[in-house]
């Protein structure tokens, strides 16, 4: 599976180290469907810890589609928002 | 559904809307990498325009820091002249612009990380651009056109999310500057209305209270002078200047 960072690239991950990722996933969801910005912040930061350290970086010369996309690091929980409503996914 | 499919569908919905397919797949190539080349443009010119913004609020930063000094001096000048009043007046008008200076740094440190992030989000779409061009042209020159089409697929997928990931980096610095610009700007309103006292414009309302302190001083002192000249029987002191003459 490969599950980009946006703004920091993509990686490859193992189905195991793909469903981990998912589970990590979820608690930063619900961190921000609380609205907890710093359960958000350390929960997006924990996400991130294992995909880079389960996965391996694509080179720029690999070409693939993106199985899951996941915000770069230090991005806010208002950022987060603000990117998911530019598409009109979710409301405020 | 979690935050990694929302964001995945996000990216893949701007990412198709780079995907206009040409007749020829072999156009497609092109048309693609022409439109890579754009957003290279593109994001080497938000870079500038951060660094523009970011010039501006040094500038700000540079006048309010003159200001901080100049009604500190205020404040020692008035308080020698036994003007607490006047002094307190300074160091109050010095603690409101040290708080907007405070501000202006967060903002700048703000735009430095946005400046940071497309510099890095350049190098990248950079070296990925320039794999695409190597990859075109093995595609071209190698593939029945069958084959091609999978291998066009499969590079242009890959490289629009990645023009996708850097367009969203590039609207959210340009959120960001923009937000500045609007609070520089109204700092910019705040010093032109004399608020927040500019040095290089001109003197507030303290240095005119301290002037006339000097001036009566002044005036004081040379009235002494003249008492005592004439009271010397020097009398050229009795001399005055007449006014033009009408005609």
């Amino acid at each position: 599976m490969i599950v980009r960072i946006l703004g920091e690239g993509q990686y490859r991950l193992d189905d195991a180290a793909f469903a981990k990722a998912g589970e990590f996933d979820d608690r930063v969801q619900a961190a921000a469907e609380a609205g907890d910005e710093a359960a958000f912040a350390a929960a997006l930061s924990e996400l991130l810890d294992v995909i880079t350290a389960s996965g391996t970086e694509l080179a720029a010369d690999e070409f693939e589609g993106s199985d899951a996309v996941i915000p770069g690091h230090g991005t806010t929980l208002a950022e987060a928002r603000d990117l998911l409503s530019s598409e009109g996914l979710i409301p405020n | 559904m979690g935050l990694m499919s929302r964001f995945n569908m996000i990216v893949k919905s701007k990412a198709s809307k780079m995907l206009d397919k040409a007749e020829d797949p072999r156009e497609t190539l092109d048309y693609s990498y022409e439109k890579q080349l754009e957003m290279l443009q593109k994001v080497r010119r938000g870079v500038a325009d951060v660094a523009t913004s970011k010039k501006r609020l040094e500038l700000q930063a540079s006048k309010l820091e003159q200001s901080v000094a100049k009604l500190d001096t205020q404040a020692r000048t008035a308080l020698q002249q036994n003007r607490e009043d006047l002094a307190r007046v300074a160091l109050e008008r010095k603690k409101g612009v040290q708080i907007q200076l405070q501000s202006l740094d967060e903002q700048r440190a703000q735009l430095q990380t946005e400046q940071d992030k497309l510099v890095v989000a350049e190098q990248r779409l950079t070296a990925k651009v320039e794999a695409f061009r190597t990859r075109k042209e093995t595609i071209k020159a190698q593939y029945t056109a069958a084959e091609a089409q999978t291998k066009i697929g499969e590079a242009i997928t890959g490289v629009s999310e990645d023009m996708a990931d850097v367009g969203l980096a590039i609207e959210r610095a340009e959120n960001k500057t923009e937000t500045m610009r609007a609070r520089a700007g109204a700092i910019d309103e705040l010093i032109e209305s004399g608020v927040l006292e500019d040095v290089t414009d001109s003197r507030d309302s303290i240095d005119r209270e301290l002037e006339q302190i000097s001036v009566a001083g002044g005036v004081e002192d040379e009235l002494t002078r003249l008492k005592a000249e004439l009271g010397a029987g020097d009398g050229a002191a009795g001399q005055i200047e007449s006014g033009e003459e009408k005609p």
